[in-house]
């Protein structure tokens, strides 16, 4: 799913609001995340997941080609931290898939048992 | 920033009700969160992409008590910020 994706199925689901107005919603949110992300500040969005800007250390590297050693400057990188109901949500499709091809193997095991 | 705040910033940015706005954030987070619990990739250009990734079971460690455990098949969601995004926090 891409940006336009999530406005054209967002713009299915409230049919009272126009698509242009999604899009401006969508971009409106995003903007305001890379913004507070900009001013180091926590983003919490409950059910969903926290991002949190954290600082790399600066370290000494090496140019992997050349073998020469290069200083890697101290970095700001933004962590995604997955919410609770979300992590379980995700987790429970993938859990009921694994535990339904697990039936499946006992069920064609059984039947290829009961064949011989 | 909390998710109230963002509706805020629609509300006066925007010029929707405050129902509307509240509305529209919360229908945004609900298609995306469907979209990764179906399984889908979510790629924002400018931000990041939302990938879902099976795990496999494999033998850990309690790191307080170096008791080894069995860590079962999982699916996690993780989050790859794009370099735009990085970018931007280092400028």
């Amino acid at each position: 799913m891409t940006k336009s994706d999530l406005i054209e199925r967002v713009a299915a689901r409230l049919p009272h609001i126009s698509k242009k107005d999604t899009e401006i919603v969508v971009n409106t949110i995003f903007d305001s995340m890379t913004e507070a992300l900009r001013r180091s500040d926590r983003i919490e969005i409950r059910g969903f997941g926290s991002f949190q800007v954290k600082i790399r250390e600066a370290r000494e590297g090496r140019n992997p080609k050349t073998g020469e050693e290069v200083k890697i400057p101290a970095k700001r990188t933004p962590f995604f931290k997955v919410g609770k109901e979300l992590k379980e949500r995700i987790d429970a499709t993938g859990r009921a898939k694994r535990e339904a091809e697990a039936r499946m193997r006992e069920q064609s095991e059984a039947g290829s048992a009961e064949n011989v | 920033m909390t998710k109230a705040e963002i509706v805020e910033m629609i509300y006066e940015r925007v010029g929707f009700s405050k129902k509307e706005s509240a509305e529209l954030v919360e229908t945004v987070f609900e298609v995306i969160k469907d979209a990764l619990v179906a399984g889908e990739k979510v790629k924002f250009s400018g931000f990041g992409n939302f990938v879902v990734r099976q795990k496999n079971a494999r033998k850990g460690r309690n790191p307080q008590t170096g008791e080894e455990i069995q860590l079962e098949a999982r699916r996690v969601l993780t989050f790859k910020p794009s370099l735009v995004l990085k970018n931007a926090l280092n400028q």
